[in-house]
């Protein structure tokens, strides 16, 4: 595949970089990465994803466009108030880049639709608000082999971590188990800054550049803790769990499963 | 090494930066490893910039050539990274 004019020009800073070259943009535009949740994370995900020329681009969440997201969720505008946020955030990916192909999933990842969607990717995105999803999405990529990033936002603070199979530990190994419902405010009720989304799903679209192209080092192993307040980044050092329940040696979750959800605040959108 | 057998030629006189560079890089992709380039490139920032950056990203440069119309060609042997 050769670059038309049209795309040399548009990705010529990444071209630039040695790192990136011809090589990784063709990888770039040849690659597929879904994106679970098109809110305060999923936003700066895709519009980044989307402006780099990843090919192809899944988006998935059930939700539609409320005015209390425009605060942090910055793929959507006032006018897409009422659409399906898929819808919004499919038009402002092709609007900023129409050489790439967008799918969308209107509907919540459960067990019985999540291996079918996540299959067809190289890479998955986390980008929903709640446990039930997020321990939904591990247990589905670990199963799948499918590379992920983790990451979760409430108030001024913000974390990620990233899982390649056989690379270091999964998300259940370091929390083995949801909470109980409600004992944990989603950030629907807790709030949160709205440029924390920027801060962390940036640095989950640069995991999933990386591991496209294949350049540096992840997030493996290691969970970054980001304070807004003290401004302070941590890396924690994450061991793998030998006994995990579904990557461990001898796991005890072979098939998927739904958690049951908080009453108040289900969203799958951050 | 002065015998060499052109491959390829590409002519990024018709950019600027930082698309004289894109454009060499391209055409430089499309090479196997040993093969010869001829790039022709304007004077000033293209001819000072470009054949530096091509040596950089490790790729062996044979020659420049001044041509009567003040352009350049630059002689360039591909190196396959990795």
């Amino acid at each position: 595949m050769a670059f038309t004019n049209e795309q040399m020009e548009r990705y010529s800073r990444h071209i630039i970089l040695s790192e990136v070259g011809v090589k990784g943009q063709k990888k770039l535009l040849n690659s597929k990465v879904l994106i679970i949740g098109a809110g305060g994370l999923g936003a700066p995900v895709g519009m980044y994803l989307a402006a780099a020329g990843v090919g192809t681009i899944g988006i998935a969440d059930a939700d539609t466009v409320d005015l209390s997201n425009l605060q942090r969720q910055v793929i959507h505008t006032t006018a897409d108030v009422g659409k399906p946020k898929v819808e919004s955030a499919k038009e402002t990916m092709l609007a900023i880049n129409p050489d790439i192909t967008v799918n969308t999933y209107h509907e919540f990842v459960l067990a019985s639709n999540i291996a079918d969607i996540v299959k067809d990717y190289d890479f998955v995105i986390d980008g929903t608000d709640n446990f039930p999803a997020k321990f939904l999405i591990n247990d589905a990529c670990v199963l799948a082999k499918k590379p992920f990033s983790h990451a979760g936002i409430i108030r001024f603070q913000g974390q990620l971590m990233t899982y390649v199979p056989g690379e270091g530990p999964c998300y259940r190994c370091v929390f083995k188990s949801p909470p109980p419902p409600d004992a944990v405010p989603t950030c629907s009720q807790a709030g949160v800054i709205g440029a924390m989304g920027g801060v962390i799903g940036s640095l989950q679209a640069m995991e999933a550049i990386k591991y496209i192209i294949g350049k540096g080092e992840l997030l493996t192993g290691q969970l970054l803790t980001y304070d807004a307040l003290k401004m302070e980044f941590r890396k924690i050092k994450l061991p793998h769990g030998d006994h995990c329940a579904v990557c461990g040696k001898e796991p005890t979750i072979t098939e998927l499963f739904d958690y049951e959800q908080a009453v108040c605040g289900v969203n799958y959108d951050e | 090494m002065e015998n060499y057998n052109i491959d390829e030629y590409a002519d990024i006189t018709d950019v600027v930066c930082p698309m004289t560079f894109v454009k060499a890089k391209i055409a430089l992709e499309e090479l196997d490893d040993g093969q010869i380039i001829s790039i022709k490139m304007n004077a000033g920032e293209p001819v000072q910039n470009v054949p530096r950056s091509i040596k950089d990203e490790g790729h062996q440069i044979i020659k420049l050539l001044h041509n009567e119309d003040e352009t350049y060609q630059l002689i360039v042997k591909k190196v396959e990274d990795e």
